[in-house]
């Protein structure tokens, strides 16, 4: 406990010198010290290529192709296994005997919560601004294909997951990209290794990127928009909400105050189911909307008129903010499925299939519905500003949930962060061993981005953070490409036993 | 078919009446004894990465602990009075569980404890016994 104690007021000391040099203007220092950095790592990540006129990333074609075709080879799994992974989810085939263990249910809740977040409120908002309405159209065809990624890579998750002497587990792209290809051959075993430790260097990074300096900073933006907006008191003191965030995940991540995170993980999903039933009501009482909100989703898919880049553009819009909010075929969703118990790894890859499902098909599309029902999406509008954009439109139908949202935007913020804190930590304890130095080392370098994030302005801290999240899937994908016939004889071994009745049935009806 | 018993408990010395109960009919019947206790668990709850993490961990501590400090004095008991008595311990909801465990071990009786819950805990939340009794699927007895 002492231990822990010189560590808290080490941390303190350290967050508290911020604020001795924070009367003039300490956000736009740590912006201009910090933007040729992000900018140059997100202008390397998102090498692009034109197409039509518009600069395509090739990392986002990456991704469209590898679910693609994962969706293909598995024969459409994605669509498949839905009713059976509801089934799972729903515990008809747990082991009696395993009670007590993670359940499927609760893997998937804990990774959903990891996932469901900003990216479903702000990302879908830029989305639709920028590539009109019909980029929901290819958001969900992304979301779609993204359940094949998210197959694949949750059941080698499960699979090469390393369970320790003193019982507990860890697992993750990190594993599969070492264990599973060296299992193939020794020499893609060499290719393994250095795919995982890249991988682990930008789980690292998305960690401090997407999943920290990212929800910092747009959290706080809508934080300042609620309290009078850049008029408001709130407005420079980024430095300082960022202190408050970073003292509450330190309590979590170093402190070891299981407590609120605990807490946080039992109101986020009500939050969400808040967020999908209020996004449901202002559909429901607009419904005379409905057909020409559908109408103009299919029509502005194909037939872009005054879209930047055209149909390209619209589809681009849509591809990338689906990938960044869903994360399939990122490898991160993968750590925190693999906690699952099972005998059979490819039962937790069709459980997974209801992330993208969930987190794109239905909450996003909610989200972009309510947009354009209420006709409040912008084409001018700055991509930082996504939150407020979808706070707006909330609040055009119910006045007072702006506030609602901005709670559930702290929240949403705050277990990302916390869900990502681990993800990270896992990749850098991967990297640098697992002891107290290392350990402590990477908590407040989180901590310290929580700040820098909270500090940040506009669009660096999310060209930033997409990079780092978004190359995360090179070395995660072009490892599973290698492992995709070890997920295939897994999914027929089990296919075939669930047909033949091979498989008990725990629950019935 | 002879007659098994299973008494459930909470705590080591909070079933007495119910162990002594189970005890004296299983010496009469000579009748084979179980000692069970659940770990209240829900499969639906929500937790963190790093809880989950742990969870295998912990499900192992929990058990063991349950076995040392809560089923196996009350065995070891029952056992140098000339009983066969056997402990069992498992996560989930009680009543349900207890169904469970009567059902894989053929059991014919379960003995428990009665609460002592006030009406209004019941009424909201139910009791294990009202639980027990009414999803019964073989004979319940509540000793008060």
């Amino acid at each position: 406990m002492s231990k822990q104690k010189v560590v808290m007021t080490a941390l303190f000391g350290l967050l508290g010198s911020f604020s001795a040099f924070a009367d003039m203007g300490i956000d736009e220092k740590i912006n201009i010290a910090i933007k040729p950095y992000a900018d140059a790592v997100a202008n390397t990540v998102f090498y692009s290529f034109p197409v039509g006129g518009v600069a395509i990333p090739f990392v986002l074609v990456w991704l469209i192709v590898a679910a693609s075709i994962f969706t293909v080879y598995f024969r459409f799994i994605n669509l498949r296994a839905m009713k059976h992974g509801l089934q799972l989810v729903r515990g008809d085939y747990n082991d009696p005997e395993a009670a007590g263990e993670v359940t499927h249910f609760q893997a998937l809740a804990t990774a959903l919560s990891g996932t469901v977040g900003l990216g479903n409120i702000a990302g879908v908002a830029v989305a639709v601004s920028l590539g009109g309405p019909g980029a929901t159209f290819w958001m969900i065809l992304a979301g779609f294909l993204g359940m094949s990624s998210k197959f694949t890579e949750c059941t080698l998750g499960v699979k090469y997951r390393l369970e320790h002497e003193d019982g507990t587990v860890s697992g993750g792209p990190m594993y599969y990209l070492a264990r599973g290809l060296a299992e193939r051959n020794p020499l893609l075993g060499k290719l393994g290794k250095v795919l995982a430790v890249m991988f682990a260097i930008f789980a690292v990074g998305g960690s401090f990127g997407g999943g920290n300096m990212f929800q910092a900073n747009q959290s706080f933006a809508q934080l300042v928009n609620m309290t009078g907006g850049d008029t408001g008191w709130l407005a420079d003191k980024g430095w300082a909400y960022g202190l408050v965030i970073a003292v509450l995940v330190g309590l979590v991540i170093i402190g070891g105050i299981q407590g609120i995170a605990r807490v946080t993980s039992k109101i986020v999903p009500f939050m969400a189911i808040t967020y999908v039933t209020a996004g449901l009501i202002i559909i429901g009482t607009n419904y005379q909307h409905i057909p020409a909100a559908f109408g103009a989703i299919i029509a502005g898919a194909f037939t872009a008129k005054g879209i930047s880049g055209g149909v390209i553009g619209v589809l681009f819009q849509g591809f990338k903010r689906a990938a960044f909010s869903n994360e399939a075929g990122v490898g991160s969703a993968a750590i925190a499925h693999s906690a699952v118990k099972t005998k059979r790894p490819v039962t937790e890859g069709f459980v997974a299939l209801y992330e993208p499902f969930i987190d794109t098909i239905v909450v996003c599309t909610i989200t972009a519905l309510v947009i354009i029902i209420t006709n409040t999406w912008d084409p001018s509008v700055d991509p930082s500003a996504g939150v407020q954009l979808t706070s707006k439109a909330f609040e055009s139908e119910i006045s007072w949930f702006p506030w609602v949202l901005t709670l559930a935007v702290l929240l949403f913020a705050f277990s990302t962060m916390i869900s990502w804190s681990y993800y990270g930590l896992k990749a850098w304890t991967f990297l640098f061993g697992e002891n107290r130095f290392t350990d402590t080392a990477y908590k407040i370098l989180f901590l310290f981005f929580v700040v820098v994030g909270a500090s940040m302005q506009l669009g660096s801290v999310i060209d930033f953070s997409d990079a780092m999240i978004f190359a995360m899937a090179f070395p995660n994908l072009l490892g599973c490409y290698f492992l995709l016939p070890v997920v295939k004889k897994e999914m027929n071994e089990y296919w075939a036993d669930l047909k033949a009745g091979r498989l008990v049935k725990t629950r019935v009806g | 078919m002879g007659s098994v018993l299973m008494v459930g408990v909470d705590c080591s010395d909070c079933s007495n009446r119910a162990i002594d109960y189970a005890a004296e009919h299983a010496r009469q019947a000579d009748a084979k004894l179980f000692i069970a206790h659940v770990i209240e668990w829900s499969p639906y709850t929500f937790s963190t990465v790093e809880e989950n993490a742990e969870r295998h961990k912990r499900r192992e501590q929990e058990l063991s602990r349950a076995h040392a400090e809560i089923v196996d004095p009350i065995v070891d008991r029952l056992k140098s009075e000339g009983l066969s008595v056997e402990g069992l311990v498992r996560h989930g909801h009680v009543a349900a569980t207890l169904h469970a465990l009567a059902r894989e071990n053929g059991v014919n009786n379960i003995v428990i404890g009665r609460q002592g819950t006030s009406m209004l805990k019941a009424h909201l939340f139910g009791s294990v016994g009202s639980h027990l009794v009414q999803t019964a699927e073989c004979a319940v007895t509540v000793v008060p």
